[in-house]
């Protein structure tokens, strides 16, 4: 498994490749629609993320140390934000998790260029997943 | 003026997003703003600012003079009795919750008492009366819109008892677009000797209102959604129910005279104006209203009910789309178009439109019960206003139509 900085960094270079705001939405779009599938039964209220637009599930598992998400939204452009989400912080430690500090998603302009909207909860999605690391450390 | 005039007074129209020409499909948020009414805030702010009323110098006699003389403007532009039964608030919701809180305390309900709410309002029409009615133990109803988004004004005086003290309602809902029967509500609701409470916020930037031909007793509107600046709005009522309402506010212009031992207050309008008032936005209404009056040329709304046409047309052939609020009879249209497509999110949609330079909104449109009523958790909607063009409509349905494409 590729360390943290590694991952980050490789997401970032992918999104580099995209000149236009509306190709790296069909990269975002893409990569929502491989996400791996959501299981009907975790969608539950208590699993939602507050502050999306859309709704966002998070289902978080702890194995020794290990933070283990899964996450599904009804919406694929956020659904590709987390699949990125997920695949920079799926299966590392809650203690290197909650030392982040999820600077990659400002590299690749996601903050700037979705935030503001208050559309996606990218925000909520980010507090959520630290708040369950620094839950586990 | 032809519509390339008119456009020429929104500079905000030649903006560019991200390189590409805004279209701006929003304007039932907010409207954009012509030079005229931000060279009357500029006026207000850099040479005749003073406060109202008090003051015998000249900027105050002034500024005084510009804010009472866009009281008349206003109470002329939508055919009120006098000037005196305009007040002046920061937008229709603060205008819903005066006329809430003054109802209220001006021991208009009493327990189990009823109001009846259109099922199409917005949240700024619904909560003041939730929150009247858990303090003083009110009902209430709701009066149902069909499956097109029409009132089904003949379950209206089914609905109606001898408890029903109000009704409120908006003159076009904010999300459907369709020209409500004011005018037959209103009859409805006298003959059962109920107030009606109508909310002009979409209206009016898009119809010739007369007040006491819609037969409502009270309206209210904002100043940003026709031109004006914001912070700007209006509660209409007839005088003899607004002389009976207490002060809503207290403190500044609101007083007649102070004392420790008993305060009077000033007669209506200013009764309902404490503090300090929005000396340099009001007078921008004037300008705003002539706006108004420009845009409802011929030539400008033949422009308007083309475009509407034509998206209904391009809606209706559309299986995949179902657009909300299409009434049977097209005429009692506004260029509102909410909907929902098939596979879609309507906010992905609306991410994917800013991204191609059409700002739209995406969500609940702050009418939850009405996204509840079409079982549906948001909604994408274009909101056109007259200076919007042909071009622009047909644009927007190219780029929903890539956004789909790249969705699907």
């Amino acid at each position: 498994m590729s360390s943290l900085a590694e991952t980050k960094a490789a997401v970032v270079e992918e999104f580099s490749m995209f000149d236009e705001w509306l190709d790296k939405y069909e990269y975002l779009i893409e990569l929502g629609k491989s996400l791996e599938v959501f299981p009907v039964e975790l969608k539950t209220d208590d699993r939602l993320i507050k502050g999306c637009q859309s709704r966002v599930w998070l289902d978080t598992r702890v194995q020794d140390g290990i933070l283990r998400f899964r996450a599904d939204s009804d919406a694929i452009i956020t659904k590709g934000i987390i699949s990125l989400l997920i695949r920079v912080y799926d299966g590392r430690s809650a203690a290197e998790i909650a030392a982040d500090n999820f600077d990659f998603v400002e590299k690749i302009g996601l903050r700037e260029n979705l935030s503001p909207t208050r559309a996606n909860g990218l925000n909520s999605m980010i507090e959520t997943i630290r708040k369950e690391a620094e839950r586990n450390v | 003026m032809d519509i390339h005039q008119i456009r020429s007074q929104f500079p905000q129209l030649g903006e560019k997003v991200y390189g590409r020409q805004l279209v701006y499909l929003d304007n039932a948020a907010t409207s954009l703003r012509p030079v005229q009414v931000v060279e009357k805030w500029d006026e207000m702010s850099l040479r005749h600012n003073s406060n109202l009323h008090r003051a015998v110098h000249k900027t105050a006699v002034d500024a005084t003079e510009e804010y009472e003389s866009t009281r008349a403007a206003v109470a002329a532009f939508i055919g009120a009795a006098e000037p005196a039964e305009i007040i002046f608030t920061s937008g229709t919701t603060q205008s819903c919750n005066l006329l809430a809180s003054c109802l209220e305390n001006g021991g208009f309900f009493r327990e189990g008492d009823e109001i009846l709410i259109c099922g199409s309002e917005h949240h700024s029409n619904i909560v003041p009366w939730q929150m009247v009615a858990g303090r003083k133990g009110l009902k209430i109803k709701v009066l149902p819109v069909d499956d097109r988004g029409e009132i089904r004004i003949s379950e209206l005086p089914a609905l109606l008892s001898g408890r029903t003290r109000l009704c409120a309602v908006a003159q076009v809902s904010n999300v459907l677009g369709i020209i409500n029967p004011i005018p037959e509500i209103a009859r409805i609701c006298h003959a059962n000797g109920t107030l009606l409470f109508v909310d002009g916020a979409q209206g009016i930037p898009h119809l010739a209102t007369d007040v006491r031909q819609l037969g409502c007793d009270f309206y209210a509107f904002s100043g940003h959604k026709m031109y004006a600046a914001p912070g700007t709005g209006i509660l209409y009522g007839r005088r003899e129910l607004l002389e009976a309402f207490p002060p809503y506010m207290g403190g500044g212009e609101m007083i007649e005279s102070v004392s420790w031992e008993k305060t009077t207050y000033a007669p209506i309008p200013r009764r309902f104006e404490a503090g300090t008032q929005n000396i340099s936005g009001v007078p921008t209404l004037r300008p705003a209203m002539e706006m108004c009056k420009l845009l409802e040329s011929r030539e400008i709304s033949a422009g308007s009910d083309k475009i509407r046409t034509f998206l209904l047309d391009f809606f209706a052939s559309r299986p995949d789309i179902t657009l909300y609020g299409n009434p049977a009879d097209p005429a009692r249209k506004l260029p509102i178009f909410s909907i929902t497509v098939e596979g879609a999110h309507h906010e992905d949609l609306a991410l994917i439109l800013d991204k191609m330079g059409i700002a739209t909104r995406s969500g609940q449109m702050c009418a939850e019960p009405l996204m509840d009523r079409f079982g549906v958790t948001g909604m994408l909607r274009a909101s056109f206003a007259p200076y919007n063009t042909m071009e622009e409509a047909v644009y927007f349905t190219e780029c929903l139509q890539k956004a789909i494409d790249m969705l699907k």
